[in-house]
């Protein structure tokens, strides 16, 4: 603990409170913080030290009467009525001015699609390509338009000072424009369930160019991989590995793990082969057929999911079956048999 | 308050030891009375609000759903109960001046009444049952139960028209430039844009014949799911009401019995008074139900 | 019962025989006492119960917390849902059981009529009502935590659901999905609230019909302004947070769709309802506690409360502003910006009457003669507390800041410093203020004052590193976080230990208290207002005749008399020239 105590310490001076700020207007939101901060310094400490004056000045003491003091003072009511409200009010402008500017995104914004589900984001661009990190191009204004497919979830980046729920049955947007480059953290902070607090990922800020460069390869990066790779990543970053481990611990789904070409027994009672056609249905229809054991939790991958990467993850869970001396049994020969 | 002498001798069988003087033991209960009262009005007002509010977003719901209450019945249940109401009056000041026979009638009355208005609110009730449009899960219109003809499916591509203000959707995202990420949503998507309430523009396809007949196929397509909605407010209202009517007939029935051994008279009625005042508040909240419920225009 | 009532009135009944705890025996004489000062105690009982089972819970969820990762559980998803469960009924439990019913029920129930010159409430059969629909409520939420461990440490799946784990505020749709007990904890909140409201009745005719000859609405106790306060907010919000709960349990039972959004409904509607009474409901929290500490200040500072008019009106403000504040729960849930504004602003105005009572406090104690006794340390502390709650919501007030700042954990130290400490610190003072009353036993002065100490020094190291962590961006209600903030959960966890050691402190003291403590006299702390007039503790029926009243913080007729170890009421006219038209009480004792 002391090396991280001396770390917090040594960061002090400018970011002892907010984070390191990113964002056009997280300076502004820091200037209203600080003027509120100094507000409050200053009225605690007046509070504190009245209050230790007075209790030491005025203490008891043995057989002495307290003098007659006044029990009202119109004077002092109306200051210690006025002056706060005065405050108050020059607090509730700077807020309200800056508020307004993280409300109003620029005409020229870049727009991304995101969606929340339990318990992970996808990041939708322009042409087509979906991810699970946000990556942004550096000084230039972005608006999110925000969507949950479930509950209520609700995007932050602490360094953009930008939050917003993501309500199911309403499109919620914001916007900000990224002034560093680099990663920054993005929580979910409306609670939504069991992995509430998995649900973060990160904002990349690149530069313009590297930002068009990583969204035209990001495009069609499943096709360039060999199929089972692709697979794995998908598996990483389309929201399976929440649920399916590939070490044959079960969480919320089956594992992947040794499950390929085996009969696996159904909610209903009945079994099915795990094969193409069992995978393609489970991503795409997942309700129909429900593995014993699990609840039907999980939600349709049905125009998520492009047919080359259907392919990919089916690919990929085929490699997780027991190595090929075993390909020569009767269920190796049933998953020959359908081709 | 000031009568302090009264509390040494002859104290009244029914004034508690906390109280100096019989007035000052009705005033108090008067009092709470009007206190929980308002308690009252206020949860019909959470009620009252939810209505507002989705009376607000969807007018078309509402008046689609409306042609379905029966406002004979309705209308016939708002006399009963103004009766009752009257009665309930009488019987108060029959207790004020101690005509027993006229409080145990007029009591009866009223009983009478409560259980006349719960007879035809079973009656509707019974109808709605029957045709499928009860509460919750039940209703014919619930998306949950709805069958395809009912209720567009979700996860398809819709027709353009399903959607008007919204962006463009399904499977045809991925091949176009400048679209939302492929649909994987599993509930409604809002027919307007993003910020403040959900709201939705009035539908053209209504406006010419607004106080006609409409049936669900004049309804923009987003709302035919919605037409539930209706229904479930209409249960909430009337079902809470409804159980307030029947509190307010065990209140009664309670008086009955305590009239009819004569225990209330001139100086002791705060009871009476009390369930009258109670009496009143549901008949006013009816009245508020009923025109908000069954004569939308 | 109420035959028994009319004793002759001479005379002061002091004999051991004829107070409220020993009149009477055996467990049907309480169970079925329609006595305010015997029911008060069992709601002390029960919610202390209830508040120590919540402080468990705490304890539990700071210890998960005192590393990233799993805990207390070696699996991830268990201990997630561990610990989602634990923060959830935490919540629930410690807002709906111990801090909206403790001051009111506890000690307003024990001390109002007391303060009224009355014998009792306006409604006694309402008020014993009142107590049971309370124990049918937590019965509830006993139940809800019964079923989570049948489910988790038994395995059995119940048809119900086991446990609960929806955060205190029920958000739909997550409440209307999940698998947990939701709508018997649904049902439980809502027969609490109805309990709440009940008392709230019952206090507002008490103190419209019952005060005595003398004691005009301006010559009241402030607690009686403050409980009026907190009676009218809990009589005019509760049932709005009754019928939204309901139609929750409709939602989930019957699946009628008014607030989930893939039936058509709309979830930000639940948080409108919500808010509308929750918000509130943090001032009938906040409320008593300052009537509680403008009696204390009085008193131990031996001198007439600053400001009297100023305090009274700004609780009645308080009561009335804090219903129009409900929408700055939802500045990120995507309302106008316009409502937004309207909310903030309106925010802001709140904090005018909290300030003008911290002034007038402060005021108080300028040329008193300061007597630091447990009760006024706890006084001190509430002032310190509250100030710093208080100030920190103008960080949240200001629309700017308060969208970095919600939902993290700067939120969770406001309201702990608000809710916690300024409620809590109030709470216990008020406890070791009228404990002497209550019991006719002194607690140990010397441990009460050790034990304040480390409550407040506790309290500060759980909390107050929780505002620097929020401003880091450490999001609430995170089972999981970035090692990035270990320091803070770890300085946070440390103190909630050692809170919880003060707590128990507390709790020993008192107990103590009851089997050692020396008797107390009537009045030990020279308060002026009508409960130090009558014995400790008070005989079955309070007051033997109706009461006359004057100032009630003119403390000039009581002189400390060594031999009692108590004040004693000084006959003929010691007060130089009085300032108001001659108190002229009378009652002896």
């Amino acid at each position: 603990m002391p090396p991280s105590v001396i770390a917090v310490l040594a960061q002090l001076p400018d970011t002892f409170w907010m984070p390191p700020s990113a964002s056009s207007y997280s300076g502004d939101v820091d200037r209203v913080f600080y003027l509120i901060l100094w507000i409050c310094a200053l009225m605690f400490a007046l509070v504190a030290a009245l209050m230790t004056i007075f209790v030491v000045r005025y203490r008891r003491r043995e057989g002495k009467a307290p003098p007659p003091a006044p029990s009202f003072g119109t004077a002092l009511e109306i200051t210690w009525t006025v002056i706060p409200t005065l405050v108050v009010i020059v607090i509730f402008y700077f807020g309200f001015r800056t508020f307004l500017d993280m409300a109003t995104p620029p005409p020229n914004a870049y727009d991304i699609q995101v969606t929340a589900f339990k318990w992970g984001w996808a990041f939708g661009y322009p042409n087509g390509h979906v991810d699970n990190r946000l990556h942004v191009p550096l000084d230039r204004p972005v608006r999110l338009v925000l969507r949950s497919e479930d509950v209520i979830h609700s995007l932050y980046v602490p360094a953009f000072r930008v939050k917003k729920d993501v309500v199911p049955g309403r499109y919620n947007t914001i916007w900000f424009q990224a002034t560093k480059a680099g990663e920054f953290d993005l929580f979910c902070t409306e609670y939504c369930g069991t992995k509430h607090s998995d649900m973060a990922t990160v904002v990349v800020v690149q530069e313009p160019r590297e930002f068009e460069r990583w969204l035209d390869d990001a495009g069609n990066w499943a096709e360039k991989l060999p199929p089972a790779e692709a697979g794995r990543k998908l598996w990483e970053i389309r929201g399976c590995k929440q649920c399916h481990t590939l070490d044959g611990s079960s969480r919320i789904g089956p594992s992947f793990l040794a499950i390929w070409g085996k009969e696996r027994p159904l909610s209903d009672g009945s079994t099915v082969l795990v094969d193409e056609n069992y995978v393609r249905e489970s991503i795409l229809d997942p309700s129909t057929r429900i593995a014993a054991g699990y609840e039907n939790v999980m939600p349709t991958y049905r125009g998520r999911l492009k047919d080359s990467e259907i392919t990919a993850l089916i690919e990929f869970i085929k490699s997780l079956a027991p190595a090929p001396a075993e390909a020569g049994t009767p269920t190796g020969g049933g998953e020959d048999g359908q081709r | 308050m000031t009568t302090g002498g009264a509390s040494e001798t002859g104290r009244p069988p029914h004034l508690a030891h906390h109280f100096e003087s019989s007035s000052q033991q009705v005033e108090t209960g008067k009092l709470g009375m009007w206190i929980f009262l308002s308690t009252e009005i206020l949860m019909f007002g959470g009620l009252f609000c939810a209505y507002s509010v989705y009376r607000a977003n969807h007018p078309d719901i509402f008046f689609y759903g409306h042609q379905y209450l029966d406002t004979m019945l309705g209308a016939v249940n708002t006399v009963v109960l103004i009766a009752s109401s009257l009665t309930m009056a009488w019987a108060v000041r029959c207790a004020q001046l101690g005509k027993q026979r006229g409080l145990v009638g007029f009591l009866a009355l009223t009983l009478v009444g409560g259980a006349g208005f719960m007879g035809i609110k079973a009656v509707e009730y019974t109808h709605k049952w029957h045709t499928g449009k009860w509460v919750g899960t039940a209703n014919m219109y619930h998306p949950a139960k709805a069958d395809g003809s009912m209720a567009p499916p979700k996860t398809e591509a819709d027709p353009a028209g399903a959607e008007p203000a919204g962006p463009p959707s399904g499977a045809e995202a991925a091949s176009q430039p400048f679209a939302p990420p492929p649909d994987r949503s599993q509930v409604l998507m809002p027919s307007t844009g993003p910020s403040g309430m959900v709201a939705l523009e009035p539908s053209p396809a209504l406006e010419p014949k607004a106080a006609e007949h409409v049936e669900l196929e004049d309804l923009p397509p987003a709302e035919r799911e919605r037409v539930h909605i209706f229904f479930q407010i209409y249960f909430m209202m009337t079902g809470l009401h409804g159980l307030h009517v029947l509190i307010g007939m065990g209140l009664l029935a309670w008086l009955l019995v305590r009239a009819a051994r004569g225990v209330f008279g001139p100086r002791y009625y705060a009871p009476v008074d009390c369930v009258g005042l109670y009496w009143h508040l549901v008949d006013l909240i009816w009245i508020f139900l009923f025109p908000l419920l069954y004569l939308i225009h | 019962m109420s035959t028994g009532t009319t004793t002759t009135g001479a005379g002061a009944t002091t004999g051991a025989n004829d107070n409220y705890l020993t009149c009477d025996r055996g467990i049907r004489s309480w169970l079925l006492t329609l006595d305010h000062k015997r029911i008060g105690l069992m709601y002390m009982v029960v919610i202390l119960a209830s508040f120590f089972l919540g402080g468990l819970f705490a304890v539990l969820l700071r210890t998960e917390l005192i590393n990233p990762g799993p805990t207390l559980l070696a699996e991830e998803e268990r201990a997630w849902d561990f610990y989602n469960h634990m923060f959830t009924l935490h919540g629930a439990v410690m807002v709906f059981m111990f801090i909206i019913p403790g001051i009111p029920a506890i000690l307003g129930n024990f001390v109002l009529p007391l303060m009224l010159g009355a014998r009792d409430v306006a409604f006694p059969r309402l008020n014993l009502m009142s107590f049971y629909l309370w124990l049918i409520g937590g019965a509830f939420f006993v139940w809800v935590l019964l079923s989570g461990v049948i489910e988790v440490w038994l395995g059995i799946d119940l048809p119900g659901g086991g446990g609960l784990d929806t955060g205190w505020t029920f958000y739909t749709p997550y409440s209307t999905t999940t698998s947990s007990a939701v709508v018997p904890a649904l049902l439980g909140a809502f027969t609490l609230g109805f309990s709440s409201i009940l008392t709230g009745v019952n206090f507002i005719a008490s103190i419209h019909m019952l005060r005595p000859e003398g004691m005009r609405w301006f010559r009241m106790p402030l607690m009686l302004w403050a409980l009026y306060g907190t009676s009218v907010i809990q009589v005019l919000a509760t049932p709005v947070l009754g019928i939204t709960l309901l139609l929750l349990v409709a939602e989930r039972v019957l699946g009628v769709g008014i607030f989930d959004p893939s039936l058509g409904g709309d979830p930000v509607l639940f948080q409108h309802f919500f808010w509308f009474y929750s918000h509130p409901a943090v001032y009938i929290m906040i409320l008593p506690a300052m009537g509680i500490i403008s009696e204390l200040i009085s008193v131990f500072s031996r001198k007439h409360i600053f400001g009297y008019k100023f305090i009274a009106f700004s609780s009645i403000a308080i009561a009335l502003l804090g219903f129009l504040v409900w929408g700055h729960h939802m500045f990120t849930s995507g309302q106008s910006a316009l409502a937004n504004a309207i909310f903030s602003l309106l925010t802001f105005s709140v904090s005018i009457p909290s300030a003008i009572k911290v002034f007038n406090w402060l005021a108080t104690l300028y040329r008193g003669s300061i007597w630091l006794a447990t009760p006024l340390l706890y006084a001190l502390g509430f002032i310190l507390l509250f100030a710093l709650g208080g100030l920190t919501g103008l960080f949240l007030g200001a629309l700017a800041t308060d969208i970095h700042f919600h939902d993290t954990y700067f939120i969770v130290a406001h309201f702990h410093y608000v809710m916690m400490g300024s409620t809590l610190f109030a709470f216990i003072g008020g406890m070791y203020y009228w404990w002497p009353k209550m019991f006719g036993k002194m607690y140990s002065e010397l441990w009460g004052r050790i034990s304040a100490v480390v409550v407040f020094i506790g309290f500060n190291l759980t909390f107050f590193v929780q505002f620097v962590a929020g401003s880091q961006g450490m999001p609430r209600r995170y089972a999981n976080y970035a090692d990035a903030y270990t320091v803070y959960h770890q300085i946070s966890t440390i103190g909630s230990y050692v809170l919880a050691v003060g707590l128990v402190m507390v709790g020993f003291n008192w107990l103590h208290a009851l089997v050692r403590g020396r008797t107390a006299p009537a009045n030990p702390w020279g308060g002026n207002t009508l409960e130090w007039h009558c014995p400790s503790p008070p005989p079955h029926h309070n007051f033997s005749r109706p009461q006359r009243v004057g100032d009630p913080y003119e403390f000039r007729r009581w002189r400390f008399d060594p031999e009692i170890d108590g004040y004693v009421r000084v006959e003929g006219d010691p007060v130089a020239p009085a300032p108001e038209p001659a108190p002229a009480g009378t009652t002896d004792s």
